[in-house]
């Protein structure tokens, strides 16, 4: 019998919070196959195993916060045998006859040797009824008789959910209690992100324009920055293509702020958000607030911050509400051009697609250059494509002059 | 429009009506005759229609149910009077064997077109050999039809679509609804295929069948000043079962209690919760419950034959136990 105990991801993680069993009894695994995802401090992780084997039993219960070290799942070992009697932990009047007086209480256990000690009182209406609207049995606290799940807790649950969709941002994901993270926080962005972005297709008359903008003299710039500095405190370009949106924002008023019943408020300062994919599915895009009067060291670490907080969905609700444009950056891993769409009640997106090395003509000649494609998604009721395409022309000429960017700082 | 009269009148106008009707209509059973009926169910029949029609028959219930068997094959519609369902044992070979058969082995050539009606049920300290529900003895059979009238509309209605019946249909009456008075509308409609819904409600489904009926309504009643409404369903044809009715009040409620005067081993109550657990267990919030009586013979003395039957304060515990 092999003992899976929860293992330490890191020097400063000591317990994390199981979020979802990826197997279940019977199941044979693979080593390095993911059998659970676990909430650390920081984000959740898959759970890898180390070793082949068949699982018998899952001690850890979704929602159970442990201590590093803690065995959270039993294993055979290829080759060994399922022990005859019933594990030791199951109660005493499992054995015979049952003492609990519902008939669902005992159900399955005395045939199933090698189901969890403790099944859990759902009724079969409550099942349906979770299935349908994608509500977490694990997370609910039964109200029925001996403790049982019944139709009402789901009724309330799913509500409950409901109601956090509609709230304004993606909020349903802060301040979750542990217990209700995994399927039914999954479930829940699923549904905020469906619920605004439907919104935004269905109000909001998107134009879009968009420029090849060089970035040789910033990357360069950056280079040479990130030569003098360590390499917790380095920038990446992700943090002056922030910036850059935020300071050129301050002559574009009509892209910076809400449409609100009907009309358009100006934000004062740009609070652009950084869209944030996360692990489990799904994205966020919490605000760095008021990027365009901040230096870039600060904002380096307060993006670092915030994908960390983002991914361990431990964001403040500011975060998530004063957001005055969005900002995607695909990265690395992504195409050269995306088009986004306004996170209402913004009105304008900028996406940045991955930088790439690109044939650019310039002064009369051909040069191999790394261009990084913008565009720019806006709202027709407020802007024209006539300030927008402006808007993106002098983003590109400030991203010429990097230095800039710093000395705004100042 | 409509107008009061009770059980025993409904039954009576029924029967006085089917004989007025169809000459090949006869009544006989034990006392049917010059005392009137046991239950007084076919007084001055025997004066309206004589003694060809109104036909006392010997202590023999196998004999008098054979020779409705036999007047059915040739060609008359028979009502035969069993006193009551305890009796009736007797002539469960001519029932089980004979009238449910003769379609199948005569392979279509016969058909029984007979009605037996018998009086069943406790509640009026008649003791043990009197007393005992076995509506699901019949129930389980392929080939006869089983009906509960409980209501004076269905006392009042039950018989005609039985006697059009070309089979066999047992008729249980309960001896404890024969003083029950109610209005009968003018334009009343009765079939003999279908369960119905006696209260609407949300909360948890009630069913049952026969005397349990008022008993359950009473409960419901009680419930409803404690803010639980329950749908209550009268099951009224006991073969074959209206499982859609009883699926479709489980889907609405997702609770259901199953009230059956019979024991609950291999009862029409289990039946009913089989039927609710093939059709409706995705819609099921609790497991369902039975109110039925104790496993003792009915007792004579009144304190002990209440305490052996479902009653309204056994009712409102098991809904109450099951919303916790």
């Amino acid at each position: 019998m092999i003992e899976f105990k929860l293992p330490s991801l890191g020097a400063d993680m000591d317990e994390g919070t199981l979020l979802e069993w990826r197997v279940k009894p019977g199941d044979a695994v693979k080593k390095g196959q993911v059998i659970a995802v676990v909430d650390t401090a920081k984000a959740a992780v898959d759970i890898e195993c180390w070793q082949d084997g068949t699982i018998v039993e899952l001690l850890a219960e979704v929602g159970q916060k442990m201590p590093v070290g803690t065995v959270m799942a039993t294993l055979l070992e290829a080759g060994e045998k399922s022990l005859p009697s019933l594990p030791a932990s199951l109660p005493q009047g499992e054995r015979g006859g049952s003492q609990l007086p519902s008939p669902l209480a005992g159900e399955g256990l005395r045939e199933r040797g090698n189901a969890p000690a403790q099944r859990r009182m759902i009724s079969p209406a409550a099942r349906k009824h979770a299935a349908e609207k994608g509500v977490d049995l694990d997370s609910l606290t039964g109200s029925g008789p001996h403790g049982a799940v019944i139709l009402a807790d789901v009724e309330t649950a799913a509500a409950q959910g409901a109601a956090a969709a509609s709230r304004p941002a993606v909020a349903a994901t802060t301040e979750v209690p542990s217990a209700e993270k995994g399927a039914a926080r999954i479930a829940a962005m699923r549904q905020a992100i469906a619920t605004a972005m439907a919104r935004s297709k269905r109000e909001i008359p998107h134009y879009y324009v968009s420029e090849d903008i060089p970035l040789a003299r910033a990357l360069a710039w950056l280079q040479t920055a990130n030569s003098q500095r360590s390499m917790a405190e380095r920038l990446l370009p992700a943090v002056l293509l922030l910036k850059a949106v935020a300071v050129t924002l301050r002559g574009y008023p009509e892209l910076n702020g809400w449409w609100r019943d009907g009309s358009f408020v100006t934000a004062e300062r740009s609070n652009p958000g950084v869209a944030i994919s996360l692990r489990q599915g799904g994205l966020i895009a919490p605000a760095l607030l008021d990027a365009g009067s901040k230096p870039l060291t600060q904002l380096m670490q307060e993006l670092t911050d915030l994908v960390q907080r983002a991914r361990a969905g431990s964001l403040r609700s500011s975060e998530l509400t004063d957001g005055t444009i969005t900002v995607t950056n695909l990265g690395d891993q992504g195409t050269q051009t995306v088009f986004g769409v306004i996170y209402p009640p913004q009105v304008a997106l900028v996406g940045f697609g991955r930088i790439v090395e690109r044939p650019w003509a310039e002064d009369g000649g051909l040069k191999v250059l790394p261009v990084v494609t913008a565009s720019l998604a806006a709202d027709h009721r407020v802007s024209d494509g006539h300030r927008g395409a402006l808007f993106l022309r002098e983003l590109a000429e400030l991203l010429q002059h990097p230095e800039e960017l710093d000395k705004e700082a100042s | 429009m409509s107008r009061k009269l009770s059980y025993r009148e409904a039954m009576r106008e029924a029967m006085h009506e089917a004989l007025s009707k169809d000459p090949r209509v006869f009544l006989m059973g034990e006392d049917v005759g010059r005392y009137g009926g046991t239950y007084a169910f076919s007084k001055g029949f025997l004066d309206a229609f004589g003694p060809e029609r109104i036909r006392d028959t010997p202590l023999s219930e196998l004999g008098f149910v054979g020779a409705g068997v036999g007047a059915a094959l040739g060609g008359l519609r028979p009502i035969v009077e069993v006193m009551t369902v305890n009796f009736s044992l007797l002539a469960l070979d001519q029932i089980v064997n004979s009238a449910a058969l003769y379609r199948h082995m005569s392979g279509g050539q016969f058909s029984v077109p007979l009605v037996i009606r018998m009086a069943t049920g406790a509640g009026r300290q008649l003791a043990a050999q009197h007393s005992h529900s076995l509506e699901n003895w019949y129930a389980h059979i392929p080939g006869i039809k089983v009906l509960a009238p409980a209501t004076i509309e269905d006392a009042r209605g039950m018989l005609a679509p039985a006697l059009a019946d070309p089979d066999p249909v047992v008729i249980f009456e309960h001896a404890g609804l024969f003083n029950m008075e109610g209005e009968l509308p003018d334009d009343w409609t009765v079939d003999i295929a279908s369960a119905k819904v006696r209260r609407t409600g949300k909360d948890v489904a009630i069913i049952t069948h026969g005397g349990s009926l008022p008993k359950v309504l009473a409960a419901a009643e009680t419930l409803a000043a404690d803010g639980v409404e329950a749908e209550v369903i009268d099951l009224r044809v006991l073969r074959p079962l209206d499982t859609a009715t009883i699926a479709a009040a489980v889907a609405k409620c997702h609770r259901a209690v199953v009230v059956d005067e019979g024991w609950k081993s291999g009862s029409l109550a289990a039946e009913v919760m089989a039927r609710i657990v093939e059709h409706a267990f995705w819609e099921l919030d609790a497991p369902v419950a039975r109110v039925c009586s104790e496993e003792v013979p009915i007792p004579y003395a009144k304190h002990l034959e209440d305490a052996a039957l479902p009653q309204p304060e056994k009712i409102v515990a098991a809904v109450k136990e099951m919303l916790g």
